[in-house]
């Protein structure tokens, strides 16, 4: 018993970690109605980012604080750039660009920066918290108190005036339009704060398994989030990382032994076709999905 | 004699339905149907192998996989998982006694089977929601494939392709393996040829301009979209059983792994949606630029002309792969066969600037 809470309590932590990731795409997807496959990317550089301005000595708290406004102006080159050019595009070029991008910054970023894994040091310690018998991992706790500060502040930035702009923009852009509302800078903004997102997913996933390449496989997890929770909807990156690291961890806590694989990503896997077979729109998402 | 329309009148029906209506065309089909025959004299057996033969087998892939993207306007994002499938079944089938060419079959249908299923779980949904049920699906057979002893002959196991013949000709020598795999790429370009002139083409083609709009008039989606996915798997799964016959020799999970998956989507984005030439173009260009750049840069930090780290430099394929993804889709779209096709149609009218009609 106290093994099955053990994996509860850690696959919750990590799935509001897998949220964090997940919570750049659901932002960008709102806005700007485009699937984000280089959020993975995006976490990834906001790690090395971060690593890179601690290597020059500045402190972390101030190297991350330097890394996000770095990836905040990122965002918004990125949509600059590449994304208002594939406006009215179908959306199998948008999927392909940002897969592009994706490849391109794997390559770009550790080919820069140096493919070995880098340490990430929050100064959080190693040693498991006790709380009646059951271990936690020190990382994994303060990682989902910060998810879920980080995600709260979301939910709370679009009640704000700003926040009610984004909101409307990503209801109906010829309306916002319509009533004066600037729909290229609301769709620059949410890459911006998306890149903001990634950096607190980079920065705790980094401390917790190093800086490299692989932190841009968090998109998978982070896609399978998306789908369970709704892919327009914070509340549902909140629940559909619970659901994710939970089943996550608690399942291939006991199959693993039985079928000698790692079979985290095959429930990854199930989720998101089960998802899609049962309920498309996810838990959260808005049912505007057309169907055939 | 320059003008190369000159005299083109069609008079009758099955002249103007010609697959190739124009002479100069035909001209220049014939001409690279001789030197794909000839390539084994013409070319040393180092560049046949590593060069041409891959070439040609992911050229039959990407058609493949143009047919459902293309023509179809389906995204796959797991067909690298589908010409798994095609590969490890007609090994499996080979090795249990079954002659190479029902073998093919075999890989093919099995991949047709399984790809269905999958398509017919994931055809519900479009756009986005059919990339990630796709995405899923390559997961779900990598897993599958790498941790059923029974099918990969173990954990970090290669699986060996038993020697085989095809058509009483021994799969042995290069050639005999590359004039193979140039038989199901001219039989792979010949069916994407004419599918698009058939009711099935048109009903596909319609369903991807405007899926309702092709209902009102009477084409089944689902049924059209799931022939579709049929069709393509089946033609994946031949492909891949071609690609561990003739090129690989041996398999291993990781050859089919999901960037093989965004490899074969790249081709075929790359090449030109739904185009023949485009399939050629864009498997040509993704297999061979990331290394003919690689090694110009390395050759130009070879003598001394930029400084490369080591690390930057094993890099620079993902880089150059992911940049040509953008820039095509930024100012080529339709890729490499809409370039092709502005220089065919300016050198068809040549020295005119219009055709005139």
């Amino acid at each position: 018993m106290a093994y099955f809470i053990e994996l509860l309590v850690n696959g919750a932590l990590v799935g509001l970690m897998y949220a964090l990731a997940a919570l750049g795409f659901v932002l960008i997807y709102k806005s700007a109605g485009v699937p984000n496959l280089a959020q993975g990317a995006l976490v990834m550089m906001a790690a090395y980012l971060v690593w890179y301005l601690g290597s020059l000595g500045l402190p972390i708290w101030i190297a991350i604080a330097v890394g996000a406004a770095l990836m905040f102006g990122f965002g918004l080159l990125v949509e600059r750039l590449l994304l208002r050019r594939m406006v009215g595009q179908p959306v199998i070029m948008v999927v392909m660009l940002t897969l592009g991008m994706e490849i391109l910054l794997r390559g770009l970023i550790p080919g820069v920066f140096g493919a070995a894994p880098k340490p990430l040091d929050l100064g959080i310690g190693l040693a498991p918290v006790i709380v009646a018998d059951v271990f936690m991992n020190r990382a994994y706790l303060i990682g989902g108190l910060v998810a879920v500060l980080l995600i709260a502040a979301s939910m709370l930035f679009f009640r704000t005036r700003l926040g009610t702009k984004l909101r409307a923009v990503s209801d109906d852009h010829v309306a916002s339009w319509a009533v004066g509302l600037s729909v290229e800078r609301a769709i620059g903004l949410s890459w911006g704060i998306a890149g903001i997102a990634a950096v607190g997913a980079g920065v705790l996933w980094g401390s917790v398994q190093g800086v490299d390449w692989t932190l841009s496989t968090l998109l998978f997890p982070a896609i399978a989030v998306v789908i369970l929770g709704g892919v327009d909807s914070i509340k549902g990156v909140l629940v559909g990382g619970l659901a994710v690291g939970i089943l996550g961890s608690v399942i291939p806590g006991y199959l693993d032994a039985m079928v000698g694989g790692s079979t985290r990503d095959v429930v990854t896997s199930v989720i998101i076709l089960l998802t899609i077979l049962v309920r498309p729109h996810g838990i959260f998402g808005r049912e505007d999905i057309e169907r055939i | 004699m320059f003008y190369r329309l000159s005299g083109i009148r069609h008079t009758s029906y099955p002249a103007a339905r010609q697959l190739w209506p124009i002479a100069a065309d035909r001209w220049q089909v014939g001409l690279v149907t001789a030197l794909a025959l000839a390539a084994p004299v013409l070319v040393s057996d180092l560049y046949l192998g590593s060069y041409v033969l891959p070439w040609l087998i992911w050229t039959a892939a990407a058609l493949s996989l143009s047919l459902l993207m293309g023509l179809g306007g389906q995204l796959h994002f797991g067909f690298a998982a589908v010409m798994a499938i095609g590969a490890y079944s007609s090994i499996h089938l080979t090795r249990a006694g079954v002659p190479f060419e029902f073998a093919l079959l075999g890989g093919g249908v099995a991949a047709a089977v399984i790809g269905t299923a999958f398509g017919a779980a994931a055809l519900r949904v479009k756009g986005l929601y059919l990339v990630m049920a796709t995405l899923a699906m390559q997961y779900l057979v990598d897993w599958v494939i790498t941790n059923v002893p029974a099918i990969s002959g173990g954990a970090q196991a290669t699986l060996r392709t038993p020697e085989v013949s095809f058509l009483l000709l021994p799969l042995e020598s290069l050639d005999a393996r590359y004039y193979v795999a140039l038989l199901w790429t001219v039989l792979m370009t010949l069916f994407f040829l004419n599918v698009k002139r058939t009711s099935f083409g048109r009903a596909l083609a319609a369903i991807r301009d405007k899926d309702f709009a092709a209902a009102v008039i009477g084409v089944d989606p689902f049924r059209t979209k799931l022939m579709a996915f049929m069709t393509a798997s089946f033609a994946g799964g031949v492909s891949g059983a071609i690609l561990a016959f003739c090129y690989y020799g041996a398999v291993t999970p990781e050859q089919f792994g999901f960037n093989v998956s965004i490899q074969l989507v790249a081709m075929v984005l790359v090449g030109g949606l739904g185009s023949v030439i485009g399939g050629y173009f864009g498997a040509g260009f993704v297999l061979l630029v990331p290394i003919v750049l690689t090694n110009l840069i390395a050759g130009l930090a070879g003598a001394g002309w930029i400084s490369v780290s080591q690390n930057l430099a094993a890099h620079l394929p993902l880089i150059f792969y992911g940049g040509m993804i953008i820039g095509f889709l930024l100012f080529e779209p339709l890729g490499l066969a809409k370039i092709y096709d502005n220089i065919r149609k300016y050198f068809l009218v040549w020295p005119f600037r219009h055709s005139g009609s």
